[in-house]
């Protein structure tokens, strides 16, 4: 039986509900209905026959794989950060949590300039790297690296305040009990950080899936190659193809949204589980 | 086990600090380290520990000096105040964890982890509660299955970090005696901290009693309660009163007026004389008695208090007086001291 009205000392459950679902629906459910509405004209084969031409797929791909790994080593990144940026006490701490955030205010298409003409092949770290045969610029590592660089806050952000919480005598213990420092880590921390390590990289993956800015100006784009699928949702637009830009969009909105549901089932059966997040 | 803490120094610059400690721990005692917020104790503990390394000073295992062994290997059973137990983990996981990351050689079979485990929890009495989570289970419960998770290890110590401050009185108070039941049938080497004077003389066989960094006096509850070595062990172990005195080779005065015994005193000038509220005898006032005034009457669980002004200078005192006494608070009275000690000033 679904249950509304829980008693509360706080007062205004109605309004407040009643302006979350009207909000919800008026800024984020009506232009994806819009959305749903002009795809659907092609109707399901349509969107299919779509869906399948090589270069969408291709596209589609390169997208979500890259988003993917985008998020993976993110969240690596991101962790270690968290960490020594909560546990470490050096001078600059402030300011480089500060830059923690500068990829969230910069224009995406000014990071990805820069990261081109950093990874270019006469760039600073592209000459380096073309020494020993590395391309990074205009190729899909490119775009791996420009969607590390925008995601990496999402990482960092949501695991900082779960870190400065571990109780030490938790770590304390667990040595007194004869556990090494990696097993300490491994069976105490981080199953007390899961559940923020799962929503980074689920925000994390999310910015990389929708990322358009930085990887157009490093990726390249070349068709099977480096494009991915919002460049092409674009080219079709170009080609007033709405029909089909839209369908593209409906594939991406519906793999990116199963992604999340996941994560967040995922985020629900551990919380049953042990009774708290 | 035996432990010996030689000169342990350690600086935080905060409080806490030990400024060359020393302390023999006898093998199979259940000492307890005493003292008021800030004395070092729970620091001294953690040095023991290993969780913190000494600036100076060792600390000896049996002969085995252990000053620069880590603490995952000292075999050290730890409980903090807080449980510390581990949330995510059922109570069986939380008991097995230090027979779970033994390494690979040494770490017996699932079953034989399993059984130990469960043994445990039917020596804490929590048998049946395995498969709960920390958060479902009470207070001292959960200060239960810490210790439960700190034997599994089989320590050469078990060292308790103000082990029972967090539970409400009555609670806290079953738990001791459990404990002591608990160390006299397994036999550990026990250390443990409190604050909590009674808890200390109710359940050690030794209490070490520390101050300013330092141990002050280490003994049976009985020595350090009825033998004080300071002015401080005095006043920390006990309620005691204390009065400005003077010596003058063979009499103890105060304001001028002299008491009917020495207390020990031997060096001339001033001093303080410390007493116990039950020592002190209140009568009518007369020529060998000081001249006071009941300030206020109140009562206790066992009896009643009486706060005195005595002489001149007011100075309060507080005496334990009979329930049947008739005696009302303005009355001047006459005082003198069954017992005491005189400590320098």
């Amino acid at each position: 039986m679904l249950r509304f009205r829980q008693q509360s000392v706080l007062p205004g459950f109605g309004i407040a509900f009643g302006f979350s679902l009207f909000y919800l629906s008026l800024i984020v459910l009506l232009p994806l209905a819009a959305l749903v509405a002009e795809a659907a004209g092609l109707g399901l084969t349509g969107i299919w026959n779509i869906a399948v031409e090589p270069r969408v797929l291709a596209a589609l791909r390169t997208s979500f794989g890259l988003a993917f790994l985008a998020a993976v080593a993110d969240l690596f990144v991101g962790f270690l950060i968290a960490w020594v940026l909560t546990r470490y006490q050096f001078p600059g701490r402030k300011l480089l949590d500060a830059v923690i955030d500068l990829p969230f205010a910069l224009p995406t298409a000014v990071a990805g300039i820069a990261l081109a003409t950093l990874y270019a092949p006469n760039g600073w770290i592209g000459a380096i790297l073309a020494h020993i045969g590395v391309k990074i610029a205009f190729t899909p590592a490119g775009i791996f690296v420009a969607l590390v660089f925008v995601a990496l806050p999402f990482t960092v952000r949501p695991v900082q305040p779960l870190i400065s919480e571990i109780d030490r005598s938790l770590e304390e213990v667990s040595a007194t009990l004869g556990a090494s420092r990696w097993q300490t880590i491994r069976y105490v921390i981080m199953p007390m950080l899961s559940p923020a390590l799962l929503t980074g990289f689920a925000l994390a993956f999310a910015r990389s899936v929708s990322e358009y800015g930085s990887v157009i100006f490093i990726a390249g784009n070349l068709p099977y190659v480096s494009e991915i699928a919002p460049v092409l949702i674009v080219i079709k637009l170009q080609e007033f193809d709405y029909r089909g830009a839209t369908a593209i969009a409906l594939i991406m909105l519906a793999l990116a949204f199963a992604a999340l549901l996941a994560i967040n089932l995922a985020q629900a059966m551990r919380r049953r589980r042990y009774g708290h997040a | 086990m035996r432990i010996r803490v030689v000169d342990i120094a350690k600086d935080f610059g905060r409080t806490g600090a030990l400024r060359g400690a020393n302390l023999d721990i006898r093998d199979s005692e259940l000492i307890a380290l005493l003292g008021p917020s800030g004395s070092g104790k729970t620091t001294l503990l953690r040095v023991i520990a290993g969780l913190e390394i000494p600036k100076s000073g060792k600390v000896f295992f049996d002969d085995h000096d252990a000053t620069a062994v880590p603490v995952q290997q000292r075999r050290i059973g730890f409980v903090f105040q807080n449980y510390a137990l581990f949330k995510h983990m059922t109570v069986i996981d939380n008991i097995a964890y230090g027979l779970r990351v033994l390494p690979g050689a040494q770490r017996p079979s699932k079953t034989l982890i399993r059984n130990r485990a469960e043994e445990l929890l039917k020596l804490v009495q929590l048998s049946g509660l395995g498969k709960r989570y920390p958060r479902q289970l009470s207070g001292g419960q959960q200060q239960r299955v810490a210790l439960a998770r700190a034997l599994a290890v089989e320590p050469r110590v078990l060292l308790l970090d103000e082990p029972f401050g967090a539970l409400d009185a009555k609670v806290r108070k079953d738990l001791r005696r459990w404990l002591r039941e608990l160390h006299d049938c397994t036999g550990h080497t026990t250390v443990f901290v409190t604050h909590d004077q009674d808890e200390a003389l109710e359940l050690a066989d030794r209490v070490a009693i520390l101050n300013l960094g330092k141990v002050e006096q280490v003994g049976k509850p009985d020595e350090v309660y009825d033998n004080p070595g300071s002015a401080f062990v005095m006043s920390f172990v006990g309620d005691t009163s204390s009065l400005p005195v003077e010596f003058d080779g063979t009499r103890l005065l105060h304001e001028g007026q002299p008491l009917n015994a020495t207390f020990g005193a031997v060096r001339g000038g001033r001093c303080r004389l410390y007493v116990r509220p039950r020592d002190i005898v209140l009568s009518v006032p007369g020529a060998d008695r000081l001249p006071a005034t009941i300030v206020s009457i109140h009562r206790t669980a066992a009896g009643r208090r009486a706060q005195i002004a005595v002489g001149r200078a007011a100075t309060i005192i507080e005496a334990e007086i009979d329930i049947a006494a008739e005696i009302t608070s303005g009355e001047p009275i006459g005082l003198s001291f069954a017992k005491g000690r005189v400590f320098p000033e």
